[in-house]
């Protein structure tokens, strides 16, 4: 196995007196897709803030390539590879396709004051690392990227982070707001980055999605890491429990369909009201 | 690689976001053909609003690149009588050169560019605020510094001829030589906002300021030096006016705040930032000169100016919506043949 590209050891971090996340130790190859699993408020975004350098851990060591590194500012991380998409895909609505594919980094023609932003060449270079990795639909660079669907937006954003040389690439839940078709082709385009050697960090609540392309899981519960396997490892059952913070789903189902038997039907107004069944953990 | 092919196409023109501006312009100038008889299409009517909106020009050009880049500046309205009275209590007042008084002048355009933006970028208090501040507080000082030094508001200024002929002369007799400098403004904002990086940098400020500085762009110095053009191009206009009128009042210049944001939003440059052109703000500064001095041409009282502005001004943002949402829906159409 090759060694990690990114390596967390015991990182810890808290905003004053709360403790957001507890001695996280994690490793990202290249070439690998580490999913990283967990309900709302369970650390997951607080985590890729470090990873981005958007905070810096609290304690605990961050290793890039084996030599201990630190992502002083979003642009220090940027300039190692790391490249971070966010849900909506951090671009601009209102820019042609070419115009946002190049913003801070755009080719120039020409001299001295006369240098030309280069709008064919920006249009040209954004189709061509778009279609290159699958998605064979954007053909015009002077298209708002306003105009395309989620999962193009998507796409478009890993297109970019993957032509401007990202080593590894954060996937903040890619997708979490997008149907099922535009959702396979979003996962087939982290399966595409995994093959051209980027370490991917896919993190998401959606254990289907996570299945389809994770070699490495890592549930996060309350801050901590709760679980970590390979792929193979765990069914979809046992990681949609994990991530429940060790309830079992069918258990809590079991109880409302209980209640709902004894309420005329009425499903429980909070989940408080339902008994816990002895013997799970709450 | 996409084949192409440089065809005209008139989805193409729909989408670009001048489209709605022209087409109001177009009706107002049609409009007032109509109604204005022979004299607003003449020479002479020509130049009355052609005059108007040189001035409105200079001062909406880089009031819209700092809305594309999602700010705001309204500290203009008191930045034009400032440079005026800069010009005349140094060169008038004082009789000194008239080079130390443009100099002066546009210093303290620059200058009061500077703090708006400072301002705005280490409190992260709205641009408006902030600028509702120094306009109050320009104007303030303007007043009470003018009052102090000279004992009137008005104050007489003799512009030499060099100074006449560069900035407050009539071209044939009726064209103000500030449309000749509007034209270059134009020229040159237009090719720093479509032709350079930077201008991409001012569109992704708008966009998302956050996307754009990790991006790497250095949205801080593009925002401060945004604002110190706006500074600049008003005490421009301010300094032009006082050699062209031979003299400065301390109150003249408020109206201009209105007008250069509603030349701006008829111009199709979108209120919350990241969408806009400079063709787009002449086409509305254009409109809002022909409806403000075409009105007297016409038979109509001067009172209905406002109300026909008032109502362009809704129409051009309604129908600027439609075209965006246009733009933001076009999609390349499926061709049967690959």
């Amino acid at each position: 196995m090759s060694s990690p590209i990114l390596k967390l050891s015991n990182v810890n971090k808290s905003f004053g007196p709360i403790d957001v996340l507890h001695d996280i130790s994690l490793e990202v190859r290249a070439g690998e897709v580490l999913c990283l699993l967990g309900d709302n408020g369970a650390g997951k975004s607080t985590l890729i803030k470090i990873l981005s350098g958007v905070y810096q851990p609290s304690s605990g060591a961050i290793e890039m390539d084996g030599a201990a590194e630190r992502f002083d500012t979003p642009r220090v991380a940027a300039d190692k590879g790391i490249a971070t998409v966010h849900q909506f895909g951090g671009t601009f609505p209102l820019m042609s396709i070419g115009r946002s594919f190049f913003v801070g980094v755009e080719p120039t023609k020409g001299w001295g004051p006369f240098k030309v932003f280069d709008r064919k060449r920006a249009n040209a270079v954004a189709v061509d690392a778009v279609q290159r990795l699958g998605i064979s639909r954007i053909t015009d660079g002077d298209r708002l990227v306003g105009g395309l669907s989620g999962g193009e937006r998507q796409s478009l954003a890993i297109a970019r982070a993957v032509h401007f040389g990202a080593r590894v690439l954060i996937l903040d839940e890619p997708t979490a707001a997008l149907g099922v078709k535009q959702a396979a082709h979003v996962l087939r385009i982290v399966n595409e980055a995994k093959r051209r050697g980027l370490a991917v960090i896919f993190i998401t609540h959606q254990v289907m999605h996570a299945m389809a392309v994770g070699d490495h899981f890592a549930v996060l519960i309350r801050g901590a890491i709760a679980a970590d396997f390979r792929k193979g490892e765990k069914t979809r059952e046992e990681i949609t429990d994990l991530m429940a913070g060790g309830e079992t789903m069918s258990t809590l189902e079991a109880e409302i369909e209980g209640y709902m038997a004894s309420h005329d039907g009425h499903p429980p107004q909070n989940l408080s009201e339902v008994p816990i069944a002895p013997g799970v953990r709450s | 690689m996409t084949d192409q092919t440089p065809t005209f196409s008139i989805g193409a023109l729909l989408r670009r976001p001048e489209t709605g501006s022209f087409l109001g312009l177009a009706t107002v100038f049609i409009f007032f053909t109509i109604f204005g008889g022979t004299n607003f299409a003449s020479v002479s009517g020509a130049a009355s609003w052609l005059n108007v909106a040189a001035s409105l020009g200079i001062i909406a050009i880089p009031i819209g690149l700092l809305m594309i880049a999602g700010e705001l500046d309204i500290s203009i309205g008191s930045l034009i009588p400032a440079g005026s009275m800069t010009i005349a209590i140094i060169s008038g007042h004082f009789q000194m050169p008239i080079v130390l008084g443009i100099g002066a002048a546009l210093a303290l355009g620059a200058l009061v560019g500077l703090v708006n933006g400072l301002l705005v970028v280490r409190t992260a208090v709205p641009s408006f605020i902030v600028t509702l501040g120094t306009l109050f507080a320009v104007a303030g000082l303007t007043l009470g510094l003018s009052v102090l030094i000279t004992g009137t508001t008005s104050v007489a200024l003799k512009a030499g001829p060099e100074a006449k002929w560069l900035l407050g002369r009539f071209i044939g007799g009726v064209f103000q030589v500030t449309i000749l400098w509007w034209i270059a403004a134009v020229l040159g904002f237009g090719f720093l906002l479509h032709f350079t990086r930077f201008g991409n940098w001012i569109l992704a400020m708008g966009g998302d300021k956050v996307s754009a500085r990790n991006a790497g762009i250095p949205t801080d110095r593009m925002t401060i030096l945004l604002f110190m053009c706006s500074g600049v191009s008003a005490t421009f206009v301010g300094l032009s006016q006082a050699i062209l009128y031979n003299s400065a009042q301390v109150s003249a210049g408020q109206s201009y705040i209105f007008n250069a944001i509603i030349s701006v939003v008829v111009g199709g440059v979108l209120l919350t930032g990241g969408y806009g052109s400079v063709v787009g703000i002449v086409l509305g500064t254009l409109t809002f000169a022909i409806v403000n001095q075409g009105i007297y041409y016409t038979g109509f009282d001067a009172n209905w100016a406002s109300l026909i502005i008032g109502v362009l001004l809704l129409l051009a943002v309604l129908m600027n919506n439609t075209f965006r949402k246009m733009a933001l829906s076009y999609a390349p159409k499926k061709k049967g043949v690959k």
